[in-house]
């Protein structure tokens, strides 16, 4: 399947990659520091991250969707990303936020922050692949 | 008042967030994709382990472009670190954090379908109700565990 794909898939991927990493770099966000100042109330200005991100990337979802198109790359329709709520939406995001406040660290933040430098940070790369295999063992035994 | 709770000012979080978006959209105008950085951990594991779980086919297929993806988001912070940055930058929160806190967010992300990208910035920008639910409960959850944590002299 990946000899049919266009040429640019990869690098688009790749640029976008890019972008998101330089931001988060930008943002600071990179520093576990910075969002456990923002959880404890020190420092609000993490929430412009998320709400300018959302903003631009709504953007983006709400003009394509409103294309009759689909994606030049992949021919694949513009559609929004939604996933169904129920109870695993929920007790996954107590988990999550309860090593967020614990760690400052998420995942793509925890990319980034490899890339200026934090090798520390490894411990929790570490960590959060052995808690999304935990989690895969756990579900493919039910 | 408001200055106290911003001292860092709203720039340099504004500019990022807006630099993180457009990466997303990027992805999203070329491929129809909306990427969000953790199914990463799940789809790599397909590499190494044969529990079906990893080995679906969506994870399969989009492996390898979730590695390029990653990468791209170390090197774009590398980037930034070699325009701006004397030197590594290295953090002082304890590993023990860093660890106990990334096998939770590792669980809790899988289970939750989606993390700070997916559901934060893709999901919340969709206005999808899975999305906002996860955020509100990410978020309720953090400050007090972050709160909690702090008050039982934990630093950093």
């Amino acid at each position: 399947m990946a000899d049919d794909r266009h040429p640019l898939f990869l690098p688009v991927i790749l640029l976008g990659g890019l972008l998101f990493g330089f931001g988060l770099a930008v943002s600071r966000m990179t520093h576990p520091e910075v969002v456990l100042d923002f959880l404890q109330f020190a420092d609000l200005g993490l929430a412009f991250v998320m709400g300018a991100g959302a903003l631009v990337a709504g953007l983006a979802f709400a003009v394509a969707t409103r294309w009759d198109r689909t994606a030049p790359l992949t021919g694949r329709p513009y559609r929004r990303r939604v996933k169904d709520l129920d109870s695993n939406v929920v007790g996954g995001g107590v988990t999550f936020g309860l090593g967020w406040g614990l760690s400052g660290i998420c995942p793509g933040a925890a990319y980034a922050s490899l890339g200026v430098g934090n090798y520390p940070i490894l411990w929790g790369v570490a960590g959060m692949f052995l808690g999304a295999y935990a989690q895969g063992y756990w579900r493919s035994r039910d | 008042m408001i200055a106290d709770l911003f001292p860092h000012g709203v720039l340099s979080y504004a500019a990022g967030g807006l630099l993180i978006g457009l990466g997303v959209a990027v992805i999203y105008l070329g491929t129809g994709i909306a990427a969000g950085a953790s199914t990463f951990l799940e789809s790599t594991l397909s590499y190494v382990s044969g529990l079906d779980r990893f080995n679906r086919l969506t994870y399969r297929q989009s492996r390898d472009w979730r590695v390029v993806f990653t990468l791209g988001i170390v090197g774009g912070a590398g980037v930034y670190a070699l325009l701006f940055q004397d030197a590594l930058w290295i953090t002082d929160v304890q590993p023990w954090r860093l660890f106990g806190g990334g096998v939770l967010v590792g669980v809790g992300t899988r289970v939750g379908k989606g993390c700070t990208s997916g559901h934060g910035i893709c999901g919340v920008g969709s206005l999808a109700d899975a999305s906002l639910v996860n955020v509100a409960t990410f978020l309720a959850v953090a400050v007090g565990t972050a709160h909690v944590v702090g008050a039982l002299g934990v630093v950093p």
